[in-house]
């Protein structure tokens, strides 16, 4: 028996752990590194229809515990990852999550078709939480309303299951998840991050150029665990977890909150090689913790 | 190869006012392939702080397996960084980025190396390498202070060394462009590292010379993944853009828009 093998939709993961998108770009220079078919799967880095540039730097500002972001969905558009990223990714034995990003439901339906088509590609990540750039992005994940439209909008012309990446800067994230899943979501990617702001103590101006940006780490986990603790009981598809796991602990933290995979995000920055390490970390957690299979610990937290 | 490594501290001593010279022993250094390379050091075995210190290469012994690194103890990481002590352990991903290239300047010609405060520590291994292929080096460097300069002794040792100063505590009062109308431009390339207004001011100055930039930029990852550290390129350039860590830090002189 495989004690790590998740079955999710669209994914046949060998084991429950992945990249998140945004920390592992488009896999090469992670693939320098290590053999990237030891990983569940990979969530690439956002792609938009469009070649973007970004934004300004400083882009990055280290926080207690944490970091805050202002990259602002770089990346070299749909055609380019069609023709370049995804083809290179071919070589490894591993089912690529494709995080879809724009500023109108016509730019998310128009990637989501063309790159759901991909061979490797086994899911969609629809990003409607990106703090950092001024239209589309969050605005998509903070409304119910349009957050369940664009779900239904890209559900429709996708060839592959579409997960769905909420905001946690909302009043309300259990709305949210239920409005997607009632537009047709078949998975849940939470959290992203959680805007924030850092000063420069001599001149007293905001060090990240955009002013604001997104904080992610290991000070970030705490929120995570109360939001996936809280979604994962509301809705009846299954939650990939995320925010701030740095060690093969966190991961059962997530497991146990309600996740059935978990994504790792800022700490591939802090070690390249920490995806890697988890993996071969868990089946002696498990032993620890009495557990035979890995699926078992999801939801214990709030299971009768 | 990129490796992490955990290299045992061999030498660690504040050389100037809060600039601390730390040698490190481990396999890395073997794979260390050009000067101007840097190593990205986790101070810490927690979370706090997180990310790494990308900390610029100033010598490599391949045969004591032992690096320098030249650093200011600035803020928090650096300051920890700065209290490792003989014997401990340090984790450490390297080398990265691509260095200064040694072969531009042909035995014989003349090379002016322009460094400015914490920017000086790549161009000493830059220059025992030239120096070694029978290069004639230059050295121009500019401090804020005379308590913050360090190695004088050790590049006069390669070449010719002048020192400028802000407040004309040592050497030339003023910048190292101060120090470079004096010099001319009777040579074949430059390579520079300092700070950005500094390389404006150099490359500005060297106009239609060949010549060799390193940057500095926050970054995140170090190898390429988190586009931290990206620059725009100037018109003409084939990218549009580069990424300090990977692409860099050094780069043609013209190509990074600045």
């Amino acid at each position: 028996m495989n004690r790590l093998k998740v079955e999710l939709p669209g994914l046949q993961l060998k084991n429950p752990i992945m990249p998140a998108s945004g920390c592992f770009g488009f896999g090469k220079e992670y693939g320098n590194l290590y053999d990237l078919s030891l990983l569940g799967a990979i969530m690439i880095k956002a792609t938009t229809l469009e070649t973007r540039f970004g934004n300004p730097t400083p882009r990055v500002a280290e926080t207690a515990s944490g970091m805050l972001n202002a990259i602002g969905l770089q990346n070299p558009g749909l055609q380019s990852v069609m023709e370049n990223e995804l083809p290179w990714l071919e070589q490894f034995d591993v089912p690529i999550i494709a995080n879809v990003a724009g500023t109108e439901t016509a730019d998310y339906v128009e990637v989501a078709k063309t790159i759901s088509t991909a061979p490797n590609v086994k899911a969609l990540e629809l990003n409607i939480s990106c703090p950092n750039v001024k239209c589309g992005g969050i605005t998509f994940g903070t409304d119910p309303q349009q957050a369940h439209d664009l779900t239904a909008a890209v559900k429709e012309v996708s060839e592959v299951p579409v997960y769905v990446k909420l905001s946690p800067n909302v009043t309300d994230i259990k709305e949210i998840a239920k409005a997607v899943e009632a537009g047709g979501a078949d998975g849940i990617t939470m959290i992203n991050t959680l805007v924030g702001m850092r000063l420069d103590q001599k001149t007293g101006r905001p060090i990240i150029a955009n002013i604001t940006g997104g904080l992610s780490g290991p000070a970030v986990k705490p929120v995570a665990i109360k939001m996936v603790y809280e979604v994962s009981q509301v809705v009846s598809i299954p939650i990939i977890g995320m925010g701030g796991v740095a060690e093969t602990a966190d991961v059962i933290d997530f497991l146990s909150a309600g996740a059935s995979a978990v994504a790792v995000g800022t700490a591939n920055f802090v070690d390249p090689f920490i995806c890697p390490k988890i993996i071969e970390e868990l089946p002696a957690k498990l032993d620890e913790l009495g557990v035979d299979h890995i699926s078992e610990l999801v939801g214990r937290s709030h299971r009768l | 190869m990129i490796i992490q490594d955990r290299m045992r501290v061999t030498g660690q001593q504040e050389i100037a006012k809060n600039i601390f010279e730390m040698k490190l022993t481990g396999k890395l250094v073997g794979e260390i392939s050009s000067p101007g390379q840097f190593v990205h050091i986790r101070v810490s075995d927690s979370f706090e702080p997180l990310l790494r210190r990308p900390i610029s290469i100033a010598s490599i012994d391949k045969e004591k397996n032992e690096m320098t690194i030249i650093y200011r103890a600035e803020g928090r990481g650096t300051t920890m960084l700065s209290l490792k002590r003989e014997d401990e352990e340090v984790d450490v991903l390297g080398p990265l980025g691509n260095g200064f290239p040694v072969n531009a300047t042909a035995s014989g010609e003349t090379a002016i190396l322009i460094g400015g405060g914490i920017g000086v520590p790549p161009l000493y291994e830059l220059s025992k390498q030239l120096t070694a292929n029978g290069v004639k080096c230059i050295h121009i460097f500019g401090f804020q202070t005379s308590d913050v300069s360090f190695y004088e002794e050790e590049f006069t040792r390669l070449g010719e060394t002048y020192i400028a100063t802000v407040d004309g505590s040592k050497g030339t009062e003023g910048f190292v462009t101060d120090v470079m109308k004096k010099i001319g431009d009777e040579f074949s390339t430059y390579y520079s590292c300092g700070p950005m207004p500094m390389l404006n001011a150099v490359q500005t100055t060297y106009a239609g010379k060949k010549g060799f930039l390193s940057f500095e930029q926050r970054m995140g990852c170090g190898i390429g993944a988190c586009f931290a550290c990206v620059c725009q390129t100037t018109e003409g350039t084939e990218k549009p853009y580069v990424k300090v860590c990977s692409d860099g830090p050094v780069f043609l002189a013209g190509v990074v828009s600045i």
